[in-house]
């Protein structure tokens, strides 16, 4: 293995080999992306799907994001799949509340997402309205594929967050 | 009259109990072993380098079909968004250049997070210029903005994509048949 050359200035450049230097935000972005801990908000046939995603046929495992907890305490990753009513609403809010920092959001299917075909009284058209979403999913519902590459992108995602910045609710 | 369920006694070795836990246990870990002895045999989809195979009446994302001439064969009649029950299509109209034509789509708008891919757009449509046959069934994004999908991206599509037996595809024009179309449309056997 070849290294480039590294400037005399450098500071780590005096501790020798012994040594392997590091942005603190690589290490822990790394760390956070790769163990998510879904929660799964599932409320209709998008969590059906999510059953399958984390099943052996398409095993979410790979990504690192299988362990399924249902006590927001233990959960860094709010996947909403299903549709959200207005009743719905506080209940879900709170969950996203009880979450503790760092957290991330994934909207799976039509109805988390804009409110698909419910455009009435009583459908949040998007849960954007009420908690801050990360990544969107098209379809009604969506492919297991899809909440795979939800998970990819989430990674990117928090490959690019400075753990120093503590992220804005409702940004 | 009920139906009495026999409930048959455990035998010694079943209430033993632990033996049980461990024969469940030997199954799981078979499974283990012969998947790892046999790695083509495992039954997990590698998804983002093995693609799934979707069969090609799978309704996914949506194209428009073109004219010989490169134009969507789009006459903005609204029949699509008529009966789309999420009401994801939005289509402004505009006169045609074209003089057999009466209009066209100025704006046509598909919101992908809309969208629940029922395919009645394509069953309304009169002139077959829409079809959910592309087969992009992963739509993902970060931003609602990023999921409406405008005309010129509908009409954003690869005649070689599409297979060349399919003749849903190919004999339309818009298709890899669309130089015979030319031809004709040009030679005025085309109306």
């Amino acid at each position: 293995m070849t290294f480039k050359p590294v400037p005399a200035a450098v500071p780590e450049v005096s501790l020798g080999d012994a040594f392997v230097t590091t942005r603190a935000d690589a290490v822990v972005n790394w760390a956070r992306r790769n163990s998510l801990w879904p929660f799964p908000f599932g409320t209709a046939c998008c969590a059906i799907e999510f059953m399958g995603t984390v099943s052996s046929m398409f095993d979410l495992s790979r990504f690192g994001a299988e362990l399924v907890r249902f006590s927001p305490r233990q959960a860094d990753l709010l996947l909403i799949a299903g549709t959200v009513t207005y009743k719905q609403a506080p209940i879900l809010r709170r969950i996203y509340d009880q979450m503790l920092e760092p957290k991330w959001v994934i909207a799976a299917g039509a109805c988390a997402t804009s409110g698909g075909f419910y455009d009435c009284y009583c459908t949040v058209p998007g849960i954007d309205e009420i908690i801050p979403v990360d990544i969107y999913i098209a379809g009604c519902p969506p492919r297991p594929e899809a909440f795979i590459e939800a998970v990819y992108q989430l990674q990117q995602k928090i490959g690019t967050e400075s753990v120093a910045a503590r992220k804005a609710v409702g940004a | 009259m009920a139906k009495v369920v026999a409930r048959p006694d455990l035998s010694f070795w079943e209430s033993v109990y632990f033996i049980e836990i461990f024969k469940g246990l030997a199954t799981t870990l078979g499974h283990a072993v012969r998947n790892l002895a046999r790695p083509e045999g495992f039954q997990t989809l590698d998804y983002p380098e093995e693609q799934p195979r979707l069969p090609r009446d799978y309704r996914s994302q949506h194209r428009l079909m073109k004219r010989p001439d490169g134009e969507s064969r789009c006459v903005a009649c609204y029949m699509c968004s008529t009966a789309c029950p999420a009401r994801c299509i939005s289509i402004v109209a505009e006169e045609s250049p074209d003089h057999h034509i009466e209009k066209r789509p100025a704006k046509f708008e598909i919101d992908l997070l809309l969208c629940v891919f029922c395919g009645y757009c394509v069953e309304a449509c009169p002139c077959d210029a829409i079809r959910m046959d592309t087969g992009k069934a992963v739509i993902v994004g970060d931003s609602r903005a990023g999921f409406v999908i405008d005309k010129a991206k509908l009409l954003d599509w690869n005649p070689a994509d599409y297979p060349a037996e399919d003749l849903r595809s190919q004999e339309a024009p818009g298709g890899s048949r669309n130089a015979e179309a030319r031809a004709a449309l040009k030679s005025g056997t085309h109306h």
